[in-house]
C-alpha cells in the first residue's frame, strides 16, 4: 500500500487524467445540477416570475458579509469560524504557491500567491473549523438531532485535503510524495464530490438565497437578513 | 331586446326627478335604480328615523318598513323590492306584496315571463318561491337560484341532512345534491356547484366532488365517468345535451366535453361561453402563468393581459368576441386604498384581441350593437362616468351612469344618467356620443 | 433468499410532553383507512405534481447546521427540544418521505400530520433565519398537501375546509345569515353615529370590504366597527350579498389546494362583478395571505388581480390623511403584536406602528419586533385544529408570553384574528392579565365623530 503511495505511475495519474476528470465532473456535474434545476423551476411556474436581481442580490449580499443579516449578529463564535472556513477552504487552494506552479506547468497560467505563511494558517483554519463543526454537531443538541452519518461524510471529505496539505507541506507523518499523492486524491475527491452531495449547497446556495430575498424584498417588502 | 322596440326612442330628453329635491325630503335615499326604459327611477327612502319605503319617481310609498332591499325593475316596469317588518319579509311587487311571508328573502331574481323567484328562509326550511309559491319540499340549506330559459323551473343546491359541525365523516358521505322545483337528484354528493340548465329546460349540469379529491360534472345527477383533479361551472351546448365544463388534468386545464378533452391545456381556463348560434365557443384562459387573455374555439388571443380578463361576451352575429381587460405595469409596487398607482390597475375593452388605445378606472362589460358592429361600455375616468364606443370616449361625463341601451336599428343609444344632482333619460344617435 | 421487504420509514419516538399524546380523530380515524401502499401510491403522485425544485433543491441545499432553531417558538418555548427545531420538523417529515421514496408506515404520517398541523406555524421565521433562506413552511405544507390528500388531517381544521368548499366562508354561515348579519348590524350601530349605511351589492364601489366568516358567526360588533370607520371617513364601499365576501382560506392550511382556488376565485370574482376597484380587508392574517401570495397563484394569478389592502394600511392611510381624526388617544399600556402574514408577509411593520402611535398614548414595543416577531403561535391553522391541541399551542408559545409581559401593557393590539384568538389564549394560559384588541376596537373608542354624524 504504501508502495503504492509512493509509486511514480500512481503520482503521474493522479497528478495527471485524475486532475481532469475531476474537475469535469465537477463543472459538468454542478452545470447539469443547476440546469435541472432550473428546468425544474421553470416547471413549477411559480417561481421564477417572483425572481428579482436587486432583492436576489440585496439578500445574497446581507448573508455574505459577517454580521451583515440578523442570524449571524446572533452567533458571533458560528459566523466567525463558518466566514473563516469558507474564505479558507474557498481561496487557500486557490491562490496557494504551489497550486499556481501546478497551473502553470500544466496551462501556462498563473496568478498572485498567497505568501506560504499565510497560506499555512489559513489551511490550519479549514482544519480547525472542521473540528470545531464535528464537535458543534456532537455537542448542540439542535444539530445532533438532525445530523446523519452523511454530515460527518462531508466534514471529512472538507478536511482530509487540507490536513494532508498541512502535513505534506510539512513533511510529517508520511513521506512528502505518499502525502501528496493522499493530498491531491482528496483534493479530487471533494471536487468530484460537489455536485453529488450536499456540497452543492455551494451552487444552490445563492439560489435559494435569491429566491428568498426575492419573495422577501419585491412581494413582501420586507428584509430577510 | 324585443320589448325596447316599444320604448319611446323620440324623445331626446326628459328630466325625470331632481334627486336635489329628493335629498332634501328624506333623511336617506339609496339603490338608486333605473328601469330598464329609463322611464322611472327608483330607490329606497327613509322618510323618518328607522322607516324605510320605496319611491318611484318622485312619488313615495305610503307604507313604511323597518328594511327594504334588492330594489330591482321587472321587464315590465313594475318595481320589485324585498321589505321586512314585523319579524317577516316579503316581496313587494310596485306597492303590492305576496301574501306569503319569510324569514329571509334573497337572491331575487325574474323569470323571462316576469315573474320573480327568490330564495327563501322559512323556519327551519330551505327553498325557493315563485311568485309567492315555495317549493313544497324545504331543505336543510338552499344555496344559490338557477332559472331555467324559459323560466318554468328553477334550481338549487341543497343539502338534504342536517350533519353536525365538526362531524367531517358525515359530510364527506354526501349530503349535498340539486333540487328542481323542490324535487332532488337521486344522488348525493360531497359538494354541488356551478348548477346550470339545458337550453330545452330539461336538463341540468353541476360540477360536484364525490370525495374530497375527485371532481366531475354531473347531468341530471348523472355523472361523467371520468374524474378530474378540479372542475369549474359546466355549459350545455346551445341546441344539444353536450355538456362543456373546464377540467384540470396533469397537463393542465383545459376544456371537456362530455367528460373528453376538447381544447389544448392553459394555465387556467374558465368562464367559458357559447356564442349565440351555438358554433363557437370562448372562455378565459391563462396560457401563461401569469398572462391572461380569451380564447375562441381553443385558439388564445395573441394579446395577453397581465392581471385579468373578464368573461367574454359574443356579438350578436357570433362573429366577434368582446372582453374587459385589466392590466399593472408594477405589479409588485406597494398598492394604496385611496389612490391610484399611475400605471397600476389599468382597465380598458379588448375586442377580438385588440384592446383599445384608451384605458380606465374601470370598465363595464362591453356592449354589442345589434348590427355586431360596434362596442360600447360605460367607463369611469376620475370619478366621473363616461359612454365609449369603439375605444372613443364619449364628450359628457356623468355624475352616475347606467348600461347605454341600443334602440334595435342600432342608430341611437338610450342613455340613463344623473347629471347635477338630476335624473335624465335620454336618447342619443350614435354619432352624436 | 426471501425478498427483502421495503425499507419503510417509521415514526420517531418523541418524549412525553406536557400535553401528552392527543387524541384527534381526523387524524386517528384518518390513518385507519391507510396502507402502506396507498401512502406510497399518494405521496408519488403529489411530489411528481409538486415539480419538486423547491423541495429538491431545499433537501440538497440544507448542511444540517441547525441554525433555524432559535427563530422558532416552538423550540424556544419548549425548552430547546431539538425536535421542535424547524430543521427537525423537516427532518422529522420531508427528508424520510423523499428518502425513503414515499415508503413511509401509516404511523409516520400521523405523526408528520401532527409536526405539520400543530408544530409548526408556517410563520416563515425561520426562512430569515436560515443562511441559505430555506423556505421551511413551503416544506411544512407540502407534507399538510401529502395529508390531506391521505385524509388525515384534524378534524376541526377540516371541518373548516369543508365549510369553505360548500359556503366559500369559514364558519358555514349560510347566504342568509350573512345579509341578515350585514343589515342587523347597520341597526346596531345607529346608536354610535347618526343615519348609517352599510352598502349591499352597490356596483361601482370604489372598495369591497371583506371579512372573515368568524366575524359574522361571533364578532358582528367588529363589521360594525368597520362600518363606522368607513362611514365616518367618507368611503365610498360594499359588502357583497352573494358567496365571496369571505377573504379567509383554512383550505389553504389543510392542504386542500383545490378548494383555497375556488374560494379565492370567488373572492375575486365578487370584486369584479362589483367593480370594484380595490379589496380592504379586515384585521386578518393568513387570509391576506391566501389572497396576496398562495391562493392567487394556485389559481395562475401573479399578483391578486384586484388590489388588497390590509386594515393596517387602510386605517393608516386614513390617518395619515386625516380622513379619521383622533378625538383623545387611548391612554391604557398598550403594546404591538406583529401578525407574521402582514408583517413578515407584506411589510405592514411601520404602517402599524404609525396606527398605533396615533391611537395610542402609551406604546411600548415587544422584543424583538416587526419582521423579526414571535409568531402567535395560532397562526398557520394551528388554532382552527381546535380544542384538542389548545393547550399544547399556549405551551408551545412561552416565548410570547415572556415577550409580551416584559412590555408592562395591559393591552395587547393584535391585528389578526389568528393571533387575537391566540394571544388571547396564551395570555389565559400564563395568566399575564393582559388583553387583545383589534385596531378597530380601539380606533373606533378613540376616533372624532363628526358633527353631521353625532346621534341625538
Amino acid at each position: 500500500m504504501f508502495e503504492f503511495l509512493m509509486s511514480e505511475a500512481v503520482y503521474k495519474f493522479v497528478r495527471g487524467p485524475l486532475v481532469w476528470i475531476a474537475f469535469f465532473v465537477c463543472i459538468v456535474g454542478s452545470a447539469y445540477r443547476i440546469y435541472s434545476m432550473i428546468s425544474l423551476a421553470k416547471k413549477e411556474k411559480v417561481l421564477l416570475p417572483y425572481l428579482s436581481l436587486k432583492y436576489g442580490l440585496r439578500s445574497i449580499l446581507h448573508w455574505i458579509i459577517p454580521f451583515g443579516s440578523i442570524n449571524w449578529r446572533r452567533h458571533p463564535i458560528i459566523t466567525i469560524v463558518t466566514f473563516l472556513f469558507h474564505i479558507c477552504l474557498v481561496f487557500t487552494p486557490i491562490f496557494l504557491l504551489s497550486h499556481n506552479i501546478l497551473w502553470y506547468e500544466s496551462w501556462g497560467i498563473s496568478w498572485w500567491t498567497l505568501p506560504e505563511s499565510t497560506a499555512d494558517i489559513m489551511t490550519l483554519i479549514v482544519v480547525f473549523s472542521c473540528v470545531f463543526f464535528l464537535f458543534r454537531r456532537i455537542i448542540a443538541s439542535e444539530v445532533r438531532f438532525v445530523t446523519y452519518p452523511s454530515d460527518f461524510l462531508i466534514l471529512t471529505i472538507a478536511f482530509l485535503p487540507f490536513i494532508t496539505g498541512f502535513l505534506a507541506y510539512h513533511q510529517l507523518l508520511l513521506p512528502y510524495r505518499a502525502m501528496t499523492i493522499l493530498h491531491i486524491l482528496f483534493g479530487e475527491a471533494m471536487l468530484i464530490a460537489i455536485p453529488f452531495s450536499r456540497i452543492i449547497h455551494m451552487v444552490f446556495g445563492w439560489f435559494t438565497r435569491a429566491y428568498t430575498g426575492s419573495e422577501f424584498g419585491m412581494v413582501r417588502h420586507v428584509r430577510d437578513y | 331586446m324585443s320589448e325596447s322596440a316599444n320604448w319611446d326612442w323620440k324623445t331626446k330628453e326628459k328630466l325625470l326627478v331632481d334627486l336635489n329635491e329628493l335629498q332634501k325630503k328624506f333623511i336617506d335615499i339609496r339603490e338608486l335604480t333605473p328601469s330598464d326604459d329609463g322611464e322611472k327611477i327608483a330607490a329606497v327612502v327613509q322618510p323618518e328615523d328607522k322607516r324605510f319605503t320605496t319611491c318611484v319617481n318622485g312619488e313615495v310609498w305610503d307604507e313604511t318598513f323597518e328594511k327594504v332591499w334588492s330594489l330591482k325593475f321587472k321587464p315590465d316596469n313594475k318595481l320589485v323590492s324585498l321589505v321586512f317588518r314585523d319579524f317577516e319579509w316579503t316581496v313587494a311587487v310596485d306597492h303590492e306584496m305576496w301574501e306569503e311571508k319569510f324569514d329571509f328573502i334573497w337572491n331575487m331574481q325574474f323569470t323571462p315571463d316576469g315573474r320573480v323567484a327568490a330564495n327563501v328562509k322559512k323556519g327551519d326550511d330551505y327553498g325557493v318561491s315563485v311568485d309567492g309559491k315555495t317549493w313544497e319540499n324545504g331543505f336543510v340549506e338552499a344555496r344559490d337560484l338557477i332559472i331555467s330559459p324559459n323560466g318554468t323551473k328553477t334550481a338549487s343546491a341543497v343539502s338534504t341532512k342536517r350533519i353536525k359541525e365538526g362531524d367531517i365523516f358525515g359530510f364527506q358521505e354526501g349530503v349535498w345534491t340539486v333540487a328542481v322545483d323542490g324535487v332532488t337528484w337521486d344522488k348525493t354528493f360531497v359538494n354541488v356547484w356551478g348548477v346550470t340548465f339545458s337550453h330545452d329546460n330539461q336538463h341540468l349540469a353541476a360540477e360536484v366532488r364525490l370525495n374530497l379529491y375527485d371532481y366531475t360534472i354531473a347531468v341530471d345527477g348523472k355523472t361523467w365517468e371520468e374524474t378530474f383533479g378540479c372542475v369549474w361551472e359546466p355549459v350545455f351546448k346551445p341546441g344539444s345535451y353536450d355538456v362543456v365544463a373546464p377540467i384540470k388534468t396533469p397537463q393542465g386545464w383545459t376544456l371537456a366535453m362530455n367528460g373528453k378533452p376538447i381544447w389544448g391545456n392553459f394555465i387556467q381556463i374558465w368562464n367559458q361561453k357559447y356564442s349565440p348560434d351555438g358554433k363557437r365557443i370562448a372562455a378565459i384562459v391563462a396560457p401563461e402563468y401569469g398572462k391572461w387573455t380569451i380564447a375562441v374555439d381553443g385558439s388564445p388571443w395573441a394579446r395577453s393581459f397581465s392581471d385579468a380578463v373578464l368573461p367574454p361576451i359574443f356579438s350578436p352575429d357570433s362573429k366577434r368576441v368582446a372582453a374587459a381587460a385589466k392590466e399593472s405595469k408594477y405589479p409588485f409596487h406597494m398598492q394604496s386604498a385611496l389612490h391610484n398607482i399611475p400605471g397600476n390597475d389599468r382597465y380598458t375593452i379588448a375586442v377580438d384581441g385588440t384592446p383599445w388605445a384608451e384605458d380606465f378606472d374601470m370598465v363595464w362589460d362591453p356592449i354589442f350593437s345589434p348590427g355586431s358592429d360596434k362596442v360600447l361600455t360605460k367607463v369611469e375616468k376620475n370619478g366621473r362616468y363616461f359612454i365609449a364606443i369603439d375605444g372613443r370616449v364619449g364628450r359628457r361625463g356623468f355624475e352616475a351612469l347606467w348600461n347605454p341601451v341600443f334602440s334595435p336599428d342600432g342608430e341611437k343609444l338610450l342613455i340613463r344618467c344623473v347629471e347635477g344632482g338630476k335624473y335624465y333619460r335620454r336618447v342619443v344617435p350614435i354619432g352624436e356620443i | 433468499m426471501a425478498v427483502a421487504e421495503k425499507k419503510m420509514a417509521v415514526a420517531e419516538k418523541k418524549t412525553e410532553k406536557a400535553w401528552g399524546k392527543i387524541v384527534d380523530a381526523g387524524l386517528d380515524e384518518g390513518i385507519k383507512k391507510l396502507t402502506p401502499e396507498k401512502i406510497e401510491k399518494v405521496i408519488n403522485k403529489a411530489l411528481a405534481a409538486m415539480g419538486g425544485a423547491r423541495l429538491k433543491t431545499y433537501v440538497d441545499t440544507c448542511i444540517h447546521c441547525g441554525l433555524c432553531s432559535e427563530a422558532c417558538h416552538h423550540y424556544l418555548s419548549n425548552d430547546r427540544d431539538p425536535s421542535f427545531a424547524p430543521v427537525a420538523k423537516v427532518k422529522q417529515t420531508m427528508w424520510p418521505i423523499l428518502k425513503n421514496k414515499g415508503r413511509v408506515t401509516p404511523e409516520f404520517i400521523r405523526r408528520a400530520a401532527e409536526i405539520a398541523y400543530t408544530e409548526c406555524n408556517l410563520c416563515k421565521r425561520c426562512s430569515m433565519y436560515c443562511p441559505f433562506g430555506i423556505d421551511m413552511a413551503y416544506i411544512l405544507l407540502s407534507v399538510r398537501r401529502i395529508c390531506h390528500l391521505l385524509g388525515v388531517t384534524p378534524l376541526y381544521l377540516q371541518d373548516t375546509a369543508h365549510s369553505h368548499a360548500v359556503t366559500m366562508n369559514q364558519m358555514w354561515v349560510k347566504q342568509d345569515d350573512w345579509i341578515d348579519t350585514v343589515q342587523w348590524q347597520e341597526e346596531e350601530i345607529r346608536a354610535e353615529i347618526k343615519n348609517p349605511r352599510i352598502p349591499i351589492d352597490k356596483e361601482g364601489a370604489d372598495i369591497m370590504y371583506s371579512v372573515i366568516g368568524p366575524e359574522p358567526k361571533f364578532q358582528a360588533q367588529l363589521m360594525g366597527q368597520a362600518a363606522i370607520i368607513m362611514n365616518v371617513a367618507g368611503i365610498n364601499w360594499t359588502y357583497p350579498s352573494f358567496d365571496g365576501w369571505d377573504n379567509s382560506d383554512m383550505a389553504m392550511y389543510s392542504g386542500d389546494h383545490e378548494i383555497m382556488g375556488r374560494v379565492k376565485r370567488a373572492h375575486f370574482e365578487a370584486a369584479f362583478r362589483l367593480k370594484a376597484k380595490k379589496i380592504v380587508m379586515g384585521e386578518c392574517g393568513h387570509a391576506f395571505r391566501s389572497i396576496y401570495d398562495v391562493g392567487n397563484r394556485w389559481l395562475g394569478l401573479k399578483m391578486p388581480p384586484v388590489p388588497v389592502i390590509h386594515a393596517i394600511q387602510f386605517y393608516y392611510e386614513l390617518l395619515r390623511e386625516g380622513r379619521i381624526k383622533i378625538a383623545k388617544k387611548f391612554k391604557e399600556p398598550v403594546t404591538l403584536h406583529d401578525p407574521c402574514n402582514v408583517i413578515r408577509g407584506r411589510g405592514l411593520g411601520e404602517m402599524a406602528r404609525y396606527v398605533t402611535n396615533a391611537i395610542c398614548e402609551d406604546f411600548t414595543e415587544m422584543q424583538p419586533n416587526r419582521e423579526y416577531n414571535f409568531c402567535c403561535c395560532a397562526g398557520g391553522g394551528v388554532i382552527n385544529c381546535g380544542p384538542p391541541w389548545a393547550k399544547k399551542r399556549a405551551i408551545s408559545n412561552r416565548v410570547k408570553a415572556e415577550q409580551m409581559k416584559e412590555t408592562g401593557a395591559h393591552i395587547v393590539i393584535t391585528p389578526c384574528h389568528n393571533c387575537h384568538s391566540g394571544i388571547e389564549d396564551i395570555i389565559k394560559y400564563y395568566k399575564l392579565g393582559m388583553h387583545t384588541k383589534f385596531f378597530s376596537e380601539i380606533l373606533v373608542e378613540v376616533m372624532e365623530i363628526p358633527e353631521e354624524f353625532k346621534v341625538g
